[in-house]
């Protein structure tokens, strides 16, 4: 799979409304400092790791549209847009859509009333299988509906905790054999569908999931999470190979996103596996 | 027993969505039947399983299929019900859905409507602008009226089991000699108090052997006392009531003396002549000719009452409808806002009222003969309580309980 990533700068970022466990409008995040922290995370992808990175200009009073990850899902020239279960958050969509519309995306919206956020909520490991969060935010209705559009098989998982409200929070997949997860976000069913599927498993402390270190951008072999990951993440990532990179996501954490909530992976399957299966 | 049947669709075997659903509604105690369940042959191909949940609780299987519909269970019945336009009056379409006596909903653009005076055997008519249905019986549809075909989009509401507490839990109960029968007559009494109270209608179907066994003076008591609000019967009940009134003798046998009168025979022809002279029972009680009996007090206390014939009637006394389906029709018209049916002592007119009522009428059945209730329940009237006594000991013990 090649990837591209979808940002947007956190000209607007502000917490003007409580959504998740996360969110005070008594704490504030600091708008200078969360720019500084954006931009390392912008300049390393770009600079360091030479990730094409494609910006979407921020609109005001949205300001949560610097977690691009909760635009949609695209993949190969298909983009599914969300359906935000918050309203605050609707408003988002038709900056993304037409974004996407503009550089030749076939722009897809779910059928009925389906809850539906995103790469908050699906995340693919490898290229033929994508794992779903669902119940806080989406619907998992919506997974059959995507899994419809993508032609992707789409496994549902159900989130318990409301401290990890999507996918992406509490579960990051390496490979199609490799995830890391805090496994009590899940429920029982989705953590042995986690166990039945990825044959290793790095499995975060509640300490570490608060850090919001499951929130990671994997580029090759380049894990890139908030700081944090100290006692099981970092000797599991390192004894494989990988590489760590901490940002200081500390004003983004304020309102329940980091480093992963920060991008929206651009797909593209490779050929020869899209015509197997 | 409630029930109802979900679709799931998606990687639901993957996911182990299917064995969560399945676990959710076994740990709840309800019963479930995979009826289809359809795998995805390739791995991004999705599954499909269809369930049918059965419970002896409606609450415990709402409050799982509350439970399971976020985990993709949706309810296949949330359809519309199918109509068709009758092509010819008297005829039902093909497949037309025929009614049970419970009350029924039909599914109208989205929206569950309760079917007006549910009735067995019947059709469900729906109104033009489908805000209303009714039930139809066959002989009353007309070309053009839109009814109810296939089971979709209909759904059957059971009755509520009566609670133990509950004033009427005695309905549950099924014919038996061997019942203590004071224990059930006060209940009855209470049930009729309750009844009179609230301004519901009793209505009373009777035979000729309220006369016979001498128990006319109960039953006045009871018109008169405003618990009898309707009366059905056949031509025989008011031939022995009028013939007791005029002559003092049923079937010509003095009641008091139990012994046959001379020519006794001969009096219920002469009653019926006398009706048929005034032009009707409400006249002759004008004309001052009938001034005592049960067909007396109705009409002195305006108790509606309808007489239905048969062939074997003699006479018949002019009030009589001998058009069976003008009788059925009437029956139907009068049956609005009656909520206990009691039947005294007449098997075919119980069982052909009994066909009528919904089954959320209190239905209790006198005879002296197990056979006749067993008969109505058999017919689809499961909902009565059948009493097997005498008539005269029943109404006089019911008087008695009511401090009439």
């Amino acid at each position: 799979m090649q990837t591209a990533l979808f940002m947007c700068a956190p000209e607007h970022f502000g917490i003007e409304y409580e959504i998740n466990p996360w969110m005070s409008l008594e704490r504030q995040p600091d708008r200078g400092r969360a720019k500084t922290q954006w931009e390392s995370l912008y300049r390393f992808l770009t600079c360091d790791l030479d990730v094409d990175v494609k910006l979407i200009a921020p609109v005001a009073n949205l300001p949560d549209m610097v977690f691009t990850a909760n635009a949609g899902l695209a993949l190969d020239k298909k983009f599914v847009s969300s359906r935000f279960r918050h309203k605050e958050r609707r408003g988002e969509s038709e900056h993304y859509e037409a974004w996407f519309k503009q550089r030749g995306y076939s722009v897809h919206t779910l059928p009925g009333r389906l809850y539906f956020e995103g790469e908050g909520d699906v995340l693919f490991a490898g290229e033929a299988d994508a794992y779903a969060g669902y119940l806080i935010r989406s619907d998992v209705y919506s997974h059959a509906a995507v899994a419809d559009l993508l032609g992707a098989r789409i496994v549902s998982l159900e989130l318990v905790d409301p401290r990890f409200y999507h996918l992406d929070t509490c579960f990051c997949p390496l490979s199609s054999e490799s995830v890391v997860y805090y496994p009590e976000a899940f429920d029982s069913y989705a953590r042995d569908v986690i166990k039945a599927n990825f044959p290793d498993r790095i499995e975060v402390t509640e300490q570490e999931a608060l850090q919001f270190v499951c929130n990671a951008i994997i580029i090759g072999n380049h894990y890139i999470q908030p700081r944090g990951g100290s006692e099981n993440l970092r000797p599991a990532l390192e004894a494989r190979g990988y590489k760590t990179h901490e940002f200081d996501m500390s004003e983004f954490i304020k309102a329940g996103g980091a480093t992963k909530c920060l991008v929206l992976k651009l797909m593209e399957t490779t050929k020869s596996t899209r015509g197997y299966k | 027993m409630y029930s109802e049947t979900v679709e799931i669709t998606g990687h639901i075997i993957d996911s182990l969505l299917l064995p969560k659903i399945l676990d959710d509604i076994v740990r709840h105690g309800i019963e479930f039947n995979i009826e289809r369940l359809d795998v995805g042959k390739k791995r991004e191909d999705p599954s499909c399983a269809r369930i049918r949940l059965t419970a002896k609780d409606a609450e415990a299987l709402e409050n799982v299929l509350k439970r399971i519909r976020q985990h993709g269970a949706t309810l296949v019945d949330e359809q519309d019900a199918a109509l068709e336009k009758v092509e010819k009056d008297g005829v039902f379409p093909d497949n037309f859905y025929s009614t049970t006596n419970q009350q029924t909903l039909v599914r109208l653009n989205g929206r569950w409507i309760e079917v007006e005076r549910p009735e067995m055997d019947c059709g469900v008519r729906v109104s033009a602008d489908s805000a209303h249905a009714a039930c139809v019986a066959i002989s009353e549809v007309r070309e053009g009226d839109p009814i109810v075909v296939g089971h979709r989009g209909v759904k059957v509401a059971p009755m509520p089991r009566p609670s133990k507490e509950d004033l009427f839990s005695f309905m549950s109960s099924a014919v038996s000699t061997e019942k203590p029968k004071g224990a059930v007559v006060k209940d009855i009494a209470r049930c009729f108090q309750e009844v009179r109270y609230r301004g519901q209608k009793i209505l009373v179907v009777g035979g000729p052997a309220i006369v016979h066994t001498g128990a006319v003076p109960h039953f006045i008591r009871l018109i008169e006392s405003n618990y009898v609000n309707i009366l059905f019967a056949g031509n025989a009940l008011a031939v022995h009531d009028i013939e007791y009134a005029l002559y003092g003798t049923s079937l010509g046998v003095y009641l008091d003396k139990g012994i046959p009168a001379e020519h006794g025979h001969e009096n219920h022809m002469r009653a019926i002549n006398t009706i048929r002279k005034y032009g009707g029972i409400r006249q002759a009680v004008e004309a001052g000719a009938l001034t005592r009996g049960i067909m007396c007090a109705c009409v002195k206390r305006g108790v509606p009452f309808l007489l239905a014939g048969s062939i074997r009637d003699d006479g018949p006394l002019p009030d009589v409808i001998t058009d069976v389906i003008r009788a059925q029709g009437e029956m139907r018209r009068m049956l609005q806002g009656v909520s206990v049916a009691l039947m005294v002592a007449t098997t075919l007119h119980s069982i052909a009222v009994g066909n009528l009522l919904p089954a959320a009428v209190r239905t209790i059945c006198i005879d002296i003969n197990p056979a006749v209730v067993t008969k109505l329940t058999d017919r689809g009237s499961f909902q009565a309580l059948g009493i097997v006594t005498d008539v005269e000991p029943f109404l006089r013990e019911l008087c008695g309980e009511l401090k009439l």
